[in-house]
């Protein structure tokens, strides 16, 4: 009896020193051009120095999940390993026509929208591999969004912890507490990851979730 | 609430060209996944604002998303659908949250929600908040 509670203790400190080193894959999640691609940039310039992938004002510029593997974030002195991806924007509809206005020619809006929709296929298929995922929100539009609200559940039914970032803060429209009442059981953080406003919270909220994990 | 067109005479345009149909959940409720999907695409490809009573399971929204994207690219003309849940939003306290729960799960399902599907080349948004749902259809 001794033994197996001897046994048992080790196992538990063992257990967590190594759950700890693991890498966390930390997924970003959102509809289109809410920022998600800005934020991982974001964190992956400040803590590797590189860029994960391109911005645009162009819907669905990220058209395939991009990945940054071993990214150490520290914040206050604790250490997090995290294999960040990030993911297309999740949308109902994609008309070619929509990417017209943007100056793109009829060749590549075809082309674009046809990538769009597979890449909104690899993100769906990638949701049951996340260990935690930020869900970004765009803060000047609304957030009772249908994609906004899949997401959420699926994640939840997928017991897989959520943070809820309300990004582009720095636009007169943005209205964080619409979001916090939308969502009002998670975390939400408001930030610009344009304008690297407010991260130190975002890191804070990220670390406080990753216990979860 | 559906918005309809206004002419110069501010009379109301008609609308051309699609219906909307009501399904009950006594004829989803056993049917699975697949099924499930397949018939509400079926509907809604047949230029149909579907309204469901009740709603789909978290993975078969995403599945139903899923093939939606996986359709654009194979059916001529369709362009994705517009979709919302109206639920309820679970504040009610814990004896009401606990009541809801208990007649899903003597039911089967969230009898207390509707979920509204329509072909995006009709259905141009469906705003909501969580006070009104608007339908906008395009012109």
């Amino acid at each position: 009896m001794a033994m197996k509670i001897f046994k048992n203790f080790f196992k538990r400190i063992f257990t967590n020193i190594f759950k700890n080193k693991k890498e966390m894959k930390l997924g970003f999640y959102g509809p289109p051009n809410a920022g998600k691609t800005s934020l991982a940039n974001r964190i992956c310039k400040d803590f590797t120095g590189e860029e994960i992938g391109s911005v645009s004002k162009v819907p669905h510029e990220t058209r395939n999940v991009q990945f940054k593997e071993k990214v150490d974030i520290s914040y206050k002195g604790k250490k997090l390993t995290f294999k960040i991806i990030d993911t297309p924007g999740i949308a109902t509809k994609i008309d070619y026509e929509n990417f017209l206005k943007y100056k793109v020619s009829k060749k590549d809006a075809k082309i674009r929208a046809k990538e769009a929709t597979q890449g909104i296929i690899e993100s769906i298929k990638w949701l049951d591999d996340m260990d935690m995922v930020v869900v970004v929100m765009d803060a000047s539009e609304n957030p009772y969004n249908q994609v906004n609200i899949t997401i959420i559940g699926n994640l939840v039914a997928r017991k897989i912890p959520v943070l809820i970032v309300a990004n582009k803060i720095d636009l007169k429209k943005a209205n964080i507490k619409k979001i916090e009442s939308a969502f009002p059981e998670y975390d939400v953080v408001g930030i610009s990851a344009k304008q690297g406003k407010n991260l130190e919270e975002f890191y804070e909220s990220l670390f406080k979730v990753s216990k979860k994990v | 609430m559906v918005k309809k067109k206004v002419n110069k005479k501010g009379r109301l345009g008609r609308i051309k060209g699609f219906s909307i149909q009501f399904l009950p959940y006594s004829e989803i409720k056993s049917l699975n996944s697949d099924e499930r999907i397949r018939k509400i695409l079926g509907i809604v490809l047949g230029n149909n604002i579907l309204i469901v009573q009740g709603r789909l399971r978290n993975e078969e929204e995403t599945r139903l998303i899923g093939d939606t994207m996986a359709m654009i690219d194979h059916v001529k003309n369709f362009k994705g659908i517009e979709l919302a849940v109206i639920a309820g939003n679970g504040n009610g306290g814990f004896l009401d949250n606990f009541k809801q729960r208990l007649v899903r799960g003597l039911s089967g399902g969230d009898l207390g929600a509707i979920t509204i599907i329509g072909p995006a080349t009709i259905v141009k948004e469906i705003k909501r908040d969580p006070k009104k749902i608007e339908l906008l259809l395009t012109k």
